[in-house]
Formats: structure tokens, C-alpha cells, sequence
């Protein structure tokens, strides 16, 4: 089965089954419940001739990528420092580890009544989301650095600031980028889920929305824009790293599928 | 001692002991000692083996020369000044080259890792890490980075990179215990003709009694830990280059050789 190894084949095939599957389920159920391929090109049709898909998609990208981007130059200082400083690390590592396991949705009511009901409160959500992966992550490529790279640094005379500039944050940067990565896809889970509860506009919105309609075709349109959202900018985010970071050992997930 | 101030690169160890104790403290409790009482001379310019098993010891000694270990008691001087911390006279090479160079960084750009952190300005660094690169028999590897160099290699990007920074003593762990054979030959050859021309004090460990035949001048056994003391110096009053398969050089070995079967014998070993 040399065919199956092929990248032109298996990807295809994947989505012909997809498609298969999914046109049977409408087909048995009804349009009601599973809108088939055809009742949703139409749905995402009417969503695009009056602009609010793409301005919904616009929306939503803006507040991920703000709140990521604020969240992840927030974290990698915190982070660091929580790695080098074995004072503030006894202190702030059952913290982190409390507070994590709080979901970002959880605080979508207060933090409505700490930020307002505008873009503040949004865009601090995706930040929560961002934190806690990033600083961890970062924490533990600062914990993951070979003693002796340290040792070498310092007896060529390097400072603490120098070590800190020119081996610490390279020696960490593919664990700082692994959780930026990770981090975007936990901002898309917040973003749509205060979008469901407090916004006007947003994919999230547009889901939830749709429930007033018994539109489920638009539902099935938010979620594919979801998917497509994610998948881009993930890949556009590891396109990126590899090329802007392999000398620190960033490595694309895609090129580590083939030889 | 009509010498008071010893030359900068003579290194002077005075009873020195590093110890644990393995009960909370206040409570009445044994200390165990990884090195006891040790007491060395070495002078400057000098080609000086820690010779012994693993776990003997001599990394820690080491370590604590190139100020990454505290001491617990004694004295280890580097010239006139007490050792509390790594210094840029003392440079170390380490046993692996892989978690100690800087992978992000090329061959060129590890070499002026040091100079770059003292501020040199660019031109000036380019002279000097040119020089070591082909000291170290690496030129036109400038621009590649060490994940793509062979073990033997990356050595000798270690040892030009501290060499460039121009230290007075040279530290060494093991650095060619992970290597081939016959690139191990090869490198022992070329530190032994670098150190001839820089005449750079030199601490070499190993656990290889014909390298530390063929490097040292003066080679230190030590007794296995704990409790690690040097327990005898050989002079080794060859000509370099040497030969490994003369007679001379065969008989030291000999006669190392059973020094450590003794100690083998006596139960020192576990």
C-alpha cells in the first residue's frame, strides 16, 4: 500500500470521506439536525453576501491575536523570572498550579464586572488563556538548561544579564514558542465562549445567535470558520517559528512528518 | 617559603575538603566527605593529570577549581587570590561539548562568545577567532553550527572558544572520553602541541592511564571517594611528542597500573 504513504492521496481521500459521512448524516437525520455540504455552502452563501462572516471572522481574529500577542509578552518575562529566581519559584509554582486548572470561561462574568462590557474584558480573557500555558512553559525550558552551558558562560565572563540575554532566552526559545503555540489554541476556546455569552459580533456570536433561528447550517459555518481559523494561523504561527527561529532549535511539526 | 607571591597562573590547594551531612542541621550526625585534606602545587605552565577511576573525585576537585563548587574547608588559591567564584583566567572545558556549546550560535560565533561578552569590537574579534580557528584545525567550519560538526569537532570548538578568551590555566573533564579512538589520538596529539606553543597551565582529568601518560608532566592519582585524597604523584620525565608504545612510557603504565590493582586488591574499590 505504497499509495496510502503519499501526501496527494491520503489528504483527498480524507476529505472525501469526510464529505461521505457527513452528506449520509444529513441524509438520515434530516437537514434540521445535520445541514448536509450542499445546506451549508448555502447557509455560509447568505453570511457572505451581507459581509458578516467575514466581519465576524475579522472580529474574532482580532481579539485572539490581540489578547495572545499581550498575554504572551506578559508571560515570557514572568516566566523567566519565576525560572531563575528560586525564591519567587517556591512561591509562585502552587499558584500556578491552582490557578490553571481554572477555565478562562469561569471568569467571563467577573471579569465583565472588572473590565466592562466593551473590548477590555475580552481581550483580558484571551490573556488569562495565554498566561498560564506560556509561563509554565517558559519556566520549564528555563529549568531544562544544561548546568554546564551556564558554567561555560560565566567562566568565558559572562554577567547574570548577559547569561540571561545571550543563553537563557535562546537556550529557552523553543519552549517559549511551543507554548505561544499552544496558547493560541486555548485564546480560540476563551474567545468563542465569551462571545456566546457577551458580545454582538464575534464567530462565537454567530453560533449562538443561530440557535434563535433554528439556523443549524450557520452553526455549521461558524464551526468550519472556526476550524479554518485555527488551522491557518497555527500553521502560519509554525511556518513562522521555523523560519524565523530554527538556529534555536524551533523545529515545523509538517517537517517532522516526512523524512 | 622565600616566594611569597606566586606566579598568577600557579594554582596553590591547602587542606581543601568539600563535605555533606546528610541529618537536618543542630542534630548530631556524620559528614561525609567527597575530597578530604587535599594538598597540591601547580605551577604555572605546567601539564598536570588528575588520573582515577569514576566517581573518585577528581570532576569535583576540578569544579571546585573553576569556582562552580564551594568549598568546605582549606584553601584553593589561583595566585594570591582565594577562589569563590568562576573567573575568566580559568577557563574549562567540558566532557560534553553538546551541553556545553551554544547550539543557536556557529562555529565562528561560539569562539567570540567571550570576547563578544568583554565588548570587543567586531574587526578585533574577527582577527582573533580567526586565529583559533586555525589553531584548532577548524577553518572553513566557520559558519556551521555545531549540530553539524562531529564529536571531534565540537572539541575543538570548545577549546578554541576558551582559548580565545586567553586564559592563564585551562581546565579540563574528560574532554576526549566520548570520542573514537583514533580521533582521540589525533586530539590528544594537538592539545599536547597547543598547549607546547601557548604554554597555558593545564588540569587534565581522565580515568585513562596511557592519556594521562601522554599529556602530563606530572601525573596525581587519586584514591577512590568517598573520602578522596590524592594518594600519590608520578613524575613523567619524557620528551614530548611521545610515543605510546616506547619502553619508558610502557613501564609508567606498568607501574600505574599496579598502584590501582593494589588499591583493588586492599578493598578501596567498591
Amino acid at each position: 500500500m505504497k499509495l496510502l504513504h503519499k501526501k496527494w492521496v491520503t489528504i483527498p481521500l480524507l476529505w472525501i470521506i469526510t464529505f461521505i459521512v457527513w452528506q449520509a448524516g444529513a441524509w438520515i437525520y434530516g437537514p434540521e439536525i445535520i445541514p448536509g455540504p450542499a445546506a451549508t455552502w448555502q447557509g455560509a452563501q447568505e453570511l457572505l453576501s451581507d459581509g458578516s462572516l467575514m466581519k465576524y471572522i475579522g472580529i474574532s481574529f482580532y481579539r485572539v491575536f490581540t489578547g495572545w500577542a499581550l498575554g504572551s509578552l506578559l508571560a515570557i518575562p514572568i516566566g523567566l523570572t519565576i525560572g531563575k529566581v528560586t525564591a519567587i519559584r517556591v512561591f509562585a509554582e502552587p499558584f500556578l498550579n491552582f490557578v490553571r486548572f481554572i477555565p478562562p470561561i469561569a471568569f467571563i462574568t467577573l471579569f465583565l464586572v472588572w473590565f466592562g462590557i466593551g473590548e477590555q474584558s475580552k481581550i483580558a480573557l484571551i490573556m488569562y488563556a495565554t498566561l498560564f500555558i506560556v509561563i509554565i512553559n517558559t519556566l520549564t525550558g528555563v529549568l531544562a538548561i544544561e548546568e554546564d552551558r551556564i558554567r561555560s558562560a560565566r567562566s568565558m565572563g559572562a554577567s547574570e544579564w548577559q547569561i540571561l540575554l545571550h543563553v537563557v532566552i535562546p537556550a529557552t526559545t523553543p519552549y517559549i514558542f511551543t507554548g505561544i503555540r499552544l496558547a493560541m489554541g486555548t485564546s480560540y476556546m476563551a474567545i468563542i465562549g465569551a462571545e456566546m455569552i457577551a458580545a454582538n459580533e464575534g464567530v462565537g456570536f454567530l453560533i449562538w445567535n443561530s440557535r434563535l433561528y433554528f439556523r443549524t447550517d450557520w452553526i455549521f459555518v461558524g464551526l468550519i470558520s472556526l476550524g479554518l481559523m485555527g488551522f491557518l494561523t497555527d500553521r502560519i504561527v509554525g511556518w513562522l517559528g521555523s523560519k524565523l527561529l530554527f538556529r534555536y532549535g524551533v523545529i515545523h511539526t509538517t517537517a517532522l512528518r516526512r523524512r | 617559603m622565600l616566594n611569597t607571591s606566586p606566579s598568577p597562573n600557579t594554582i596553590t590547594i591547602e587542606r581543601l575538603n568539600k563535605s555533606y551531612s546528610d541529618v537536618k542541621p543542630g542534630a548530631a550526625g556524620s559528614v561525609h566527605y567527597i575530597i578530604k585534606d587535599i594538598d597540591l602545587v601547580v605551577k604555572g605552565g605546567e601539564f598536570f593529570v588528575l588520573l582515577g577511576p569514576s566517581g573518585c573525585g577528581k570532576s569535583t576537585l576540578l569544579n571546585m577549581i573553576a569556582g562552580f563548587v564551594s568549598k568546605t574547608g582549606g584553601s584553593l588559591r589561583v595566585g594570591d587570590s582565594e577562589v569563590d567564584r568562576p573567573g575568566k583566567e580559568r577557563a574549562v572545558v567540558f566532557q560534553q561539548a553538546d551541553s556545553s556549546l551554544f547550539p543557536w550560535l556557529t562555529v565562528r560565533q561560539n569562539v567570540e562568545f567571550g570576547l563578544k561578552m568583554k565588548k570587543i569590537p567586531k574587526n578585533e574579534r574577527k582577527d582573533i577567532s580567526d586565529r583559533y580557528i586555525r589553531l584548532v584545525g577548524l577553518y572553513g567550519h566557520e559558519n556551521k553550527f555545531p549540530r553539524e560538526l562531529s564529536g571531534g569537532m565540537k572539541q575543538r570548538v570548545q577549546l578554541a572558544r576558551v582559548l580565545a578568551n586567553d586564559p592563564a590555566i585551562l581546565l579540563m573533564d574528560e574532554p576526549f572520553g566520548a570520542l573514537d579512538a583514533m580521533t582521540r589520538r589525533i586530539m590528544q596529539k594537538e592539545l599536547s602541541q597547543i598547549w607546547r606553543e601557548t604554554g597555558k597551565t593545564v588540569i587534565f582529568v581522565t580515568h585513562d592511564i596511557q592519556e594521562a601518560l601522554l599529556l602530563g608532566e606530572r601525573i596525581a592519582v587519586m584514591s577512590t571517594g568517598p573520602n578522596a585524597r590524592i594518594s600519590s604523584i608520578y613524575q613523567v620525565p619524557l620528551a614530548y611528542p611521545r610515543d605510546p608504545a616506547s619502553t619508558e612510557l610502557n613501564e609508567l603504565q606498568r607501574r600505574i597500573q599496579s598502584h590501582f590493582d593494589a588499591e583493588l586488591e586492599g578493598g578501596m574499590y567498591p
